[in-house]
């Protein structure tokens, strides 16, 4: 009898865990999945209110995507998006992997303090600091220039990094570094050839999420960008493809859909060490 | 030729004196074992000549040359750390290399003396595998052999034997020792384990907050302690040290045997022993009780070898009895060592 | 002794002065950190005391030269109605949408401790509020809540759902477009807050959860008195996070109402923009965006000293 009764509460239970897992992904996934279906509907299925949303009422087309390719800068877009993002990923790494070793290794009582300091530069936000950096940029003569964004990024690229390698390097035993200055490297070639190697998925976590910051970033990039020509992808697609009041739905759509999916895919892998930058300090 | 010496050598951390003067000096070819409880500073000492830590003060040299300010490569030292410290990301093969490159070896002298090394402790076969691919046995001789590949002039070694299991302890220690005598470096060995001490060391530095207690044979440290810590944290059971008369008297505990053990002319201290308690090792037997006169009420213990006969239970009362030869004097305010001659004291 | 020292052969000093500095941690560490130290000067603690200056100064766009004006923006700012509106709106997206955001997150965290079929395919979709560009997920619900077209009235008019006449037009009526963005926003925020408090639920050693099944807890008081307090500190890490994100966010505000209709989801962000770069009024804009300081100085006051209580326990 008490078996049963339990049998049941497991059940209801799991049910009701269904249930709830069930309602959170339609809501999160829902606008991907609209996404999807309408970047191939015709533009006359979705433009007729009367029409059935849900459905195809005309055969499914190519033809919005046809038109994002080959009659927008759509590619422009994306080839820009790459371009800020591998250099900005360069500088990030060149700049803040050194950092983070510093300050996991080097530099002691002070590093902490800088460490925390570099840590709440996280909290000034791109909206206190785009209106005096747009001038920065035009003194510089950068405007409606894709330099001006490699030169910006970095500033919330290095300090995420920065925090992040930190907590790899400390991560690292501090006896295989000096066993390497026992067997006759420096303290700096320690870093170059034992510490850097051994922390290769660090490295690369940078990378992603410098890469995927890059193509997220969207006030400095309105602000400082206004020749269509040069925008990234998350600028281009809302600002240029709503233009006017024509909105090409299912161009847009498949616009939204090829330049977030894929790199939601990578970023997926990489979310809890990206969590984990986030709390060090928190959790343990 | 290398010797190692410190003088009055120093490292404080705030207000925490880690190492706090100490001047010591290996001899050439010497197995020096650095021995003491964990927080006694000897890790920091060793850690300092190694060049991994800067002295408060003082000045290490090393034959014959003063290496204080000098980097750790610099040094021509070699070490073997508690967690061996293998590069994780890297083969056997190159972990040994590893020290070789860094000074610059010619690529043909590399592969040579890396299966040399290899060959030394039994790993050739083991060359191409990755660390966290090797037991605990085979890391510990990875260690070694990372370590003696480049001919250092010194090893340290840092608990080297702590992180193997007890059976696997036995016989690296005896490689270990034979591998030392064989290649003759000087070297300092790091250790809480004072049965590892005493089995390895030509010489033991006993430490205690920061400070060298004592500085001897084996046979020395354990016989003629400098003071009662290096009684009381030498052997197991450690000394019994009981109370006298403004003084505190040190015998071991394998010298308090029942009387008729012993010679009448031998210069006995008979006494009476209150069984309360024994325990039963195996080989030994340990005795716990409370003696008599001339130690009224004074707790100690008795180590018995199993082949001794006779029946002891708690709570009986045996005549026990100690050679005055075997006793020891401490000053009761500062704990050291009074010399004396016994025999001339005794009332 | 002393003697003895003196007459000590020197070291070799033959070593380069590259080779001394690359050994030397106090050095090394310094010219390691020099970089992104500079970085962050530059381009935040630099352009920081810049927005501080232009808020007290009567910069415009084409402007080369400006003059002190003292507190006249902020005096400006505050007399402004839509200011205030936006001030007030700033406030109600970041309170309505956080407790919504810790309510559903400690929800789904809870519900993904359990193991279940497809967990890293269910995993993913949750994430893809964060993980995708939010200015292209907005226009996924530009699309989804359009005046004409939106799959939402359409489907809740098929079902009866909606009264006869009535045609909701989410982004265009005020209650409407404010809930709306709401909801958007802990759309966003909500994979974030979920994986952060996931992390927290995971940390809790099992040993924890067994002594209190032994110690006879009920679901209850299991869920309130032993995982809730134990993730607590990383929950606020999370809320504060979130906070920030929320509170200085202006792009789902840009993509989805342009801060419209009549101002009524206009916030401090989007204001500052449409003041200080569409307006071409620096001055004013900086003013109005340092209006979010005061906040984020608080959170991260808040940040600093949980980190630091955490460290000592």
């Amino acid at each position: 009898m008490a078996r049963t009764s339990r049998k049941l509460r497991d059940a209801g239970l799991g049910a009701l865990n269904f249930g709830v897992i069930a309602a959170f992904v339609a809501f999160a996934a829902f606008p991907f999945y609209w996404m999807l279906i309408t970047m191939f509907k015709d533009t006359i299925d979705l433009l007729n209110p009367t029409n059935n949303p849900w459905i195809f009422n005309l055969p499914p087309t190519l033809e919005n995507l046809r038109l994002l390719f080959h009659e927008t800068l759509y590619v422009r877009w994306l080839w820009n998006t790459a371009f800020a993002g591998v250099l900005v990923v360069l500088i990030t790494l060149f700049v803040a992997v050194p950092a983070g070793y510093s300050l996991a290794r080097l530099t002691g009582r002070s590093g902490e303090h800088l460490g925390i300091g570099i840590f709440l530069t996280y909290l000034v936000p791109p909206t206190i600091l785009f209106i005096p950096l747009s001038r920065v940029v035009s003194t510089l003569g950068l405007q409606d220039s894709l330099w001006s964004l490699v030169l910006v990024y970095p500033s919330f690229t290095v300090p995420f990094s920065t925090w992040l390698m930190m907590g790899f390097f400390k991560a690292i035993p501090k006896d295989i570094e000096e066993a390497a200055r026992m067997d006759g490297v420096s303290r700096f070639g320690a870093f170059l050839k034992i510490a850097m190697p051994m922390s290769l998925a660090g490295i690369l976590t940078v990378v992603i999420f410098t890469f995927t910051l890059v193509m997220q970033e969207f006030v400095y990039a309105l602000t400082f960008i206004t020749d269509a020509r040069r925008f990234t992808v998350s600028v281009g697609v809302p600002t240029f493809l709503v233009r006017g009041d024509v909105y090409f739905w299912g161009s847009m759509m498949g616009a939204c859909f090829i330049a977030s999916v894929p790199i939601a895919l990578v970023y997926n892998f990489f979310v809890d060490r990206f969590v984990a930058g986030f709390t060090v300090g928190a959790i343990r | 030729m290398a010797i190692v010496e410190t003088r009055d050598i120093r490292k404080h951390f705030g207000e925490v004196r880690a190492v706090d003067g100490v001047s010591i000096a290996t001899m050439d070819r010497e197995f020096l074992v650095l021995l003491g409880p964990s927080g006694c500073g000897k890790t920091t000492l060793l850690r300092m000549i190694a060049g991994l830590e800067r002295p408060t003060s003082g000045d290490i040299l090393i034959g014959d040359q003063v290496v204080t300010e000098l980097s750790p490569r610099e040094r021509k030292t070699a070490m073997v750390f508690q967690s061996y410290a293998l590069y994780p990301h890297m083969t056997v093969f190159n972990n040994i290399a590893f020290p070789l490159k860094a000074q610059g070896f010619p690529g043909g002298d590399i592969g040579r003396k890396v299966e040399w090394a290899a060959s030394m402790f039994g790993i050739e076969k083991l060359l191409d595998r990755k660390p966290r691919a090797l037991s605990g046995g085979e890391r510990q001789r990875v260690a070694l052999a990372r370590a003696m590949v480049r001919d250092p002039s010194v090893f340290l070694l840092d608990e080297p034997l702590s992180n193997l299991d007890a059976k696997l302890r036995n016989s690296a220690r005896e490689e270990l020792q034979q591998f030392q005598r064989q290649v003759g470096t000087t070297t300092i060995y790091v250790t809480h384990d004072q049965v590892e001490a005493m089995g390895l060391g030509d010489r033991i530095a006993v430490m205690e907050r920061g400070v060298v207690r004592q500085l001897g044979t084996p046979q020395e440290v354990y016989d003629d302690p400098a003071d009662t810590f290096v009684a009381g944290f030498l052997g197991s059971p450690p000394m019994n040290l009981v109370d006298r008369q403004g003084e505190i008297v040190g015998f071991r505990p394998e010298k308090l045997l029942p009387k008729t053990v012993f010679q009448a002319q031998e210069g006995l201290i008979p006494l009476r022993f209150h069984v309360t308690r024994v325990e039963n090792l195996g080989a030994d037997r340990l005795i716990y009780g409370t003696l008599g006169d001339p130690f009224p009420d004074a707790k100690a213990i008795a180590n018995l070898p199993y082949t001794l006969p006779g029946r002891i239970r708690p709570g009986e009362i045996h005549d026990f009895a100690l050679r005055e030869k075997d006793l020891r004097f401490f000053d009761r305010a500062t704990g050291l060592k009074i010399p004396r001659n016994p025999a001339v004291e005794r009332k | 002794m002393s003697v003895l020292e003196r007459e000590m052969p020197a070291p070799p000093r033959k070593k380069g002065r590259l080779a001394l500095y690359l050994d030397d941690d106090r050095r090394l560490g310094r010219t390691m950190l020099a970089p992104a130290v500079l970085y962050i000067v530059l381009l935040v603690g630099f352009p920081f005391l810049l927005a501080l200056y232009y808020s007290v100064s009567d910069v415009t766009v084409g402007a080369r030269e400006l003059s002190f004006v003292g507190l006249e923006n902020f005096r400006r700012a505050l007399r402004n109605p839509t200011f205030l509106t936006a001030l007030k709106n700033t406030f109600i997206f970041t309170i309505v949408s956080q407790i919504v955001v810790v309510v559903l997150a400690k929800a789904l965290a809870l519900a993904f401790m359990k193991e279940f079929r497809g967990k890293r395919l269910v995993r993913f979709l949750v994430l893809l509020p964060w993980v995708a560009p939010i200015s292209l997920g907005a226009i996924g619900w530009l699309w989804t809540l359009d005046s004409v077209y939106s799959v939402i009235n359409w489907t809740l008019r098929d079902l009866g759902l909606l009264a006869p006449g009535t045609w909701p037009i989410w982004l265009g009526q005020p209650t409407l477009a404010m809930a709306s963005v709401v909801t958007v926003h802990v759309w966003r925020l909500l994979p974030l807050a979920t994986v952060i408090i996931l992390a927290g639920l995971t940390s809790i050693p099992q040993d924890l959860h067994d002594a209190a099944e032994m110690d006879g807890a009920g679901a209850f008081r299991h869920l309130f008195q032993v995982t809730v307090p134990l993730v607590l500190p990383i929950m606020l890490v999370a809320v504060l996070f979130g906070l920030v994100f929320t509170f200085t966010d202006m792009i789902v505000i840009y993509v989805l109402t342009r801060g419209g209709p009549f101002d009524t989801t206009q916030v401090l962000a989007s204001y500052a923009y449409f003041t200080g770069i569409d307006g071409g009024d620096l001055a004013g804009g900086s003013a109005i965006a340092l209006f979010l300081f005061p906040v984020l100085a608080a959170a991260a006051i808040l940040i600093l000293r949980l980190a630091r209580r955490t460290e000592v326990t």
